[in-house]
């Protein structure tokens, strides 16, 4: 798994690798200074010797000078890492979602996706640094202090050896059962996010209901449980500190009474003042390596979760994909369903179309009618290969629509989707999503046929209005016919509406028709709508229920022989009957 | 993440945090107390190798004593005053992080009350990721400042103070030398600790940038295929990564840089210290031994330390005051004020008087100037007289609008977006005040009207369902507290809910998360009409209740919404003309005017704008 995620190195795995080379010779240093300094203490002070002190003194200065050098040298490199990998991590999880076909999309569902993206990137960088610097540190401080102290005197040093590992044990301990009280914490944390964001976005229901009093308390009863959970957790970890001075101040008096009587029963020939003063420096940075230990082991779990999300999106297996010798160019807008099965999850006891056999000839207008869940949407998004057949084939200009590149068969089949999306910017720039290069006159062109030319003309800024937060200044209607505009830059063989007018009123929705019958009259018009007015002069008009054609015909055909389509006409031109 | 009202501190900021610690005095004394042991048993403790070398070892030495009995002696004294240290950090740990955590759920829960308390307006002008980063982030910045900040400040403060004292005893030159180096130190630091904020700050705003951009691309992504759209999605999300990389790199090399130089420039002074310490002893220039110098360069190394501390967490000091000072800010937003004095209440009529009595019907108390009291029964009887409004000055969105509805009548409100139509319903229940005009409720003033009780005797459904995270059972009862189980079952029975939750494999108790989105919009609509009619008000807003549910279902709510209008008063906002057309007045706006009123056959006959509309001429936006 981390195997996986470091690929995204790449460029800055070399700075990865330096970086503990880095902290080596820093720490190499770190530990050869409180040598230094027993020398300049014994040698140099103790004896007077000034010419010693001033040797040792610049040997230490230097070596200062070089550690300096060396953990500045280490931050940035670390620096450039793990912000390198970051970024390249986030653009390969972006990537991959590119290529993501719908079916992996619904899979991971939106909202996930952009967690593992945004959050759970930032976690892994933040513990990637951690590691490469903390995580490298630690145990080599851990291991040459240990050396340095053997060196100096093994028997003093063993204390290190019996109070090392079992401050280890306990601090792991300590993390261990601290951990999951603190993530208990942040899960709490998300529920009274939770509250918030329900009493913001919802705030006209809380208020209408006179209900802030009952949300207060709400809030009130998350708020107090993290206190509670957060002071929980806290004094479990408050435990470290005791532990740690514990052991810090049981080697330290160790090494006073096993060090005196060592100096005084040898005159300072085995063990001096100043080395007593250097064991006292090992003492801390031992037992302070062991600290940062049991901090990596906690920010490597923490981490963990964000990494087995991150490597499943990077393990995800994109379905639709291009095929070896794709055909680049569509022969026409003619469409053929041969037999064709399509199930959301791959199951066949839950089908979402079965056996759908239509024969669609290039230019024709064909009308989608259907109640909700009936697999009018299904039907489409098969075109362009949103989705893959489960079983049969469909062939779009004679040729299996998994031949195609799939950008040739995008660009081909324009699909104005039941959730209309613009994005931020400005009217022009969502048009270019149709076609990148584009002029004025072709925008125009395409939004007249769409009738929203005049409303965008009215405008102050006309094409070069800005849209907020994907069209919240536009009405629905307006946002449906700007999506068609959209989709008509395309010049497609094949235009598909999935309930893309339900917000527009009867006499537009007619204008547009007649203007695609006039205009593009060699696109094929797929038309998917609530109301038999939109469907009514189409070529043909299929009448879907719980995935199976019902019925296909004109609308006098289907008007004589097609049961559901008679009960929805009646339906929905009850009220207008009553009136004459 | 958007941090666009720019944040300011003050000593008003500052003064406002510390008054929230009143509440913890006791705690926070024994916090005082218990660091100020702790700091002096550290000095205690570096003192002590100094009395080691000098006291106890050096005359051993000199004079070839084997008598360990003192040494033994004074390593119990040390050994107690260590676990004295260590005691007293404990205890000053765990109580900090009761004052810490209880501060923060004191300022989370004023916060959020104060919140509850705000206007409308409030909430329609500020940007909701801006308000919940109120909570977030800024709340998460106070955290670190008063759960690590502080306490470390007050702390390292304390060492300071006791490692200064003590290295004056021991000598004035070394630690005239030491001040000067370490007030280098610290604006070297600082240097570059105040660059990385600087740069953090950046990074935030990259972060949020980079984060919103995925966040509208992923939630755009069937769009971005449909439309072939990937490269140039891929390009776009390149710039602001690699801007991203380049500002956080930045941040991150000055913060990453601050431990090592900080670190070896201890290094140095103190082989400085330990140069310039020799020097003295050699040369005679003032009465100092060897252990001196050796407890010197200890303390030294201790002076570092707290010293660094200060550096670094000034930086999250000014962070959080930033966070805080937009807490406040939201605090310090006018809440909206409810000076209503005419309230609900239960009455019953005895020899022509209204009785207060609680098994008995709903009545308007009203109080008058002169000490008397009236009651007025609860009927739905609503009229608006001459009202004109704006949201913002010069920007009238009503003008003149007169609607009468006597109770029972059902109202609709026909227009194109930005007509009026929702601003109306918006002053029936006071969300905003209107400017000029005049509303009444069953001929009282809605001024003099207790919010609480006008909202409650009004039912509103809107386009946009709003469901809360909680059971189906819960939310039902949003529209009546202490609604019984029963109670529940019938108006999910009147809105044609019951038979949809029946069929849910938890039936009434099951779980909605996210406002309901494993429910069909239809079915979402159906709980939010049974919410109303679990509240029974004699008035009842519809704005736009059925225009996103397809035709089929728009059936089964509107059999739902008939039963539940049958009786009431009712305002109906609706795009389908076919939902309003019984209704017994129809107000046409456009720009914020009625234009045409009368019902269906007269508004036909009048062959103006609603007949444009009706017969599909004319777009309805």
């Amino acid at each position: 798994m981390i195997k996986k995620a470091t690929k995204s190195l790449r460029e800055y795995k070399k700075y990865a690798i330096l970086t503990p080379i880095c902290v080596l010779i820093e720490v190499i240093l770190e530990v050869l200074i409180p040598f230094l300094m027993s020398r300049l203490i014994d040698d140099g002070i103790k004896n007077s010797n000034m010419s010693v002190v001033y040797e040792v003194g610049i040997i230490l200065i230097i070596c200062a000078a070089i550690s300096l050098f060396f953990g500045i040298a280490s931050g940035v490199l670390s620096s450039k890492a793990s912000n390198g990998f970051a970024k390249n991590l986030r653009r390969d999880l972006y990537l991959k979602v590119q290529n993501f076909s719908f079916h992996n999309i619904d899979k991971f569902q939106t909202s996930s996706l952009i967690t593992r993206l945004t959050t759970d990137v930032s976690n892994i960088q933040f513990a990637f640094q951690m590691i490469i610097r903390i995580a490298a540190r630690a145990p080599l401080m851990l291991i040459v202090s240990i050396i340095f102290a053997m060196r100096i005197n093994p028997n003093v040093a063993i204390i290190y050896l019996i109070v090392g590992p079992l401050l280890g044990f306990i601090l792991i301990t300590i993390a261990r059962r601290a951990h999951p009280i603190m993530k208990n914490v942040f899960e709490t944390y998300d529920d009274l996010n939770k509250v918030v964001e329900e009493n913001v976005s919802g705030i006209r229901v809380v208020k209408s209901f006179t209900l802030e009093e009952k949300e207060n308390k709400k809030f009130h009863k998350v708020s107090e449980k993290i206190y509670k959970l957060f002071v929980k957790g806290e004094r479990m970890i408050a435990l470290n500190g005791p532990f740690m001075q514990i052991s810090m101040y049981t080697c330290m008096i160790f090494i006073c009474w096993v060090g005196a009587h060592l100096i005084v029963s040898s005159g300072e020939t085995t063990l001096t003042t100043g080395n007593l003063m250097t064991l006292f420096t090992y003492t801390t940075q031992i037992l302070g390596s062991l600290m940062m230990l049991s901090i990596v082991f906690v920010i490597s779990t923490i981490s963990r979760g964000s990494l087995e999300r991150i490597c499943e999106v990077l393990d995800e297996k994109v379905d639709v994909t291009n095929p070896d010798k794709p055909i680049y160019n569509v022969f026409d807008g003619s469409i053929k369903f041969n037999n064709v099965s399509f199930s959301y999850i791959g199951d066949k006891n839950k089908e979402a179309l079965k056996n759908i056999n239509i024969d669609i000839k290039s230019g024709e207008t064909v009308g989608i009618i259907g109640g909700t869940g009936s697999g009018k949407t299904s039907l489409v998004n098969l075109l362009p290969r949103l989705y893959d057949v489960t079983e049969g084939e469909l062939l779009i200009g004679g040729v299996d629509v998994r031949n195609y590149d799939l950008k040739t068969l995008r660009d081909s089949v324009a699909c104005v989707l039941q959730k209309n999306v613009l994005f931020t910017g400005t009217i022009m720039e969502n048009l270019k999503w149709g076609k990148d290069k584009i002029t004025l006159e072709d925008a125009r062109h395409a939004c007249k046929l769409a009738q929203i030319d005049e409303f965008i003309m009215s405008l102050p800024d006309k094409y070069e209005t800005y849209l907020e937060e994907g069209g919240v200044n536009l009405s629905g209607g307006q946002k449906q016919r700007l999506c068609i505009a959209r989709a008509l830059l395309k010049n497609p063989n094949i235009l598909i509406l999935d309930d893309s007018t339900s917000a527009v009123d009867t006499r537009t929705d007619k204008l547009i028709q007649d203007a695609f019958m006039k205009d593009i009259p060699n696109t094929t018009k797929i038309i998917i709508a609530q109301r038999v007015n939109s469907v009514m002069d189409a070529d043909k008009i299929i009448v879907l229920d719980n995935g199976k054609i019902n019925g296909i015909g004109t609308h006098k055909e289907l008007l004589k022989n097609n049961k559901i389509y008679q009960e929805v006409y009646s339906s929905q031109m009850k009220g207008s009957d009553n009136n004459e | 993440m958007n941090n666009n009202s720019k944040p300011k501190i003050n000593k008003g900021t500052i003064k406002r945090l510390l008054s929230y610690l009143g509440n913890y005095k006791k705690r926070l004394v024994v916090v005082f107390i218990c660091i100020l042991i702790s700091s002096v048993t550290g000095v205690l403790g570096a003192l002590f190798l100094k009395s080691l070398v000098d006291d106890y070892i050096s005359p051993m030495l000199l004079n070839n004593s084997t008598d360990y009995a003192p040494l033994l002696k004074a390593l119990i004294t040390i050994s107690g005053i260590y676990l004295f240290g260590v005691i007293a950090n404990y205890i000053y740990n765990i109580t900090m992080s009761k004052v810490s955590q209880g501060i923060l759920r004191d300022v989370r829960d004023e916060m959020f009350g104060k919140m509850e308390s705000l206007p409308i307006r409030y909430f329609d002008s500020n940007k909701h990721g801006d308000i919940m980063s109120r909570y977030t982030n800024d709340t998460d910045s106070l955290r670190q400042m008063i759960s690590q900040s502080i306490p470390n400040l007050v702390s390292s403060l304390m060492t300071i103070i006791a490692v200064l004292v003590s290295m004056f005893t021991l000598n004035v030159y070394l630690t005239l030398f030491v001040l000067v180096f370490t007030v280098i130190t610290f604006f070297i630091t600082r240097y570059f600790a105040k660059n990385s904020a600087k740069f953090f700050i950046k990074e935030r705003a990259a972060l949020g940038k980079v984060n919103a951009y995925i966040e509208e691309m992923l939630n755009g992504q069937k769009v971005v295929k449909v439309f072939n759209h990937e490269e140039i999605a891929i390009h776009e999300f390149d710039k602001l990564n690699e801007e991203l990389n380049r500002v956080s790199f930045n941040g991150d090399k000055n913060a990453t840089v601050v431990m090592p130089i900080a670190g070896n420039l201890g290094y140095l002074e103190y082989a400085l210290v330990a140069l310039i310490g020799t020097y003295l002893v050699i040369n005679g220039y003032s009465v100092i031994t060897v252990g001196t110098i050796i407890s010197f360069l200890n303390l030294t190394r201790s002076f570092q330390q707290p010293v660094n501390q200060v550096t670094n967490q000034l930086n999250s000091i000014i962070m959080a005051l930033a966070g805080a000072s937009r807490i406040f800010d939201l605090m310090d937003s006018e809440p909206e004020v409810d000076d209503g004095y005419v309230t609900l209440t239960k009455v019953i009529e005895k020899d022509g008087k209204y009785i207060e009595d609680k098994n008995g019907f709903y009545a308007w108390r009203h109080p008058h100037h002169d000490g008397t009291l009236s009651f007025v029964p609860l009927k739905g009887h609503i009229e608006l007289l001459d009202v004109d409004f704006s949201y913002e000055k010069d920007k009238q969105v009503l003008f003149d609008i007169s609607i009468y509805a006597k109770p029972g009548q059902k109202i609709a409100l026909v227009g194109a977006t930005g007509a009026g139509k929702t601003t109306i319903t918006n002053l029936l229940n006071r969300f905003y005040d209107l400017e000029d005009g005049k509303i009444r409720y069953d001929g009282i003033n809605i001024n003099k009207i207790k919010k609480k009780d006008l909202r409650n005797s009004l039912g509103m459904v809107l386009q946009d369902v709003y469901l809360f995270t909680g059971t189906i059972k819960d939310n039902i009862k949003y529209g009546k507290p202490d609604a019984t189980d029963e109670e529940v079952i019938e108006a999910c029975k009147l809105a044609n809910a019951h038979d949809f939750i029946m069929r849910l494999p938890k039936g009434y108790d099951t779980e909605l998360t996210g406002n309901g989105q494993e429910l069909s919009q239809g079915q979402r609509q159906l709980l939010s009409i049974a919410r109303v009619a679990i509240s029974d008000p004699p008035v009842m807003i519809l704005d736009e209740a059925t225009s996103s549910i397809d035709t089929r279902t728009e059936k089964i709510v509107n059999d739902g919404m008939d039963k539940l209008m049958e009786g009431r008063t009712v305002f109906v906002i609706a795009h389908r003309l076919s939902t309003i057309r019984n209704s017994k007045a129809i107000m046409v706006m456009d720009h914020g005017r009625i234009i045409e009123r009368g019902n269906h056959e007269e508004l036909l006959k009048l062959k103006g704008e609603y007949y444009k509309l009706y017969t599909g001429l004319f777009e309805l936006e």
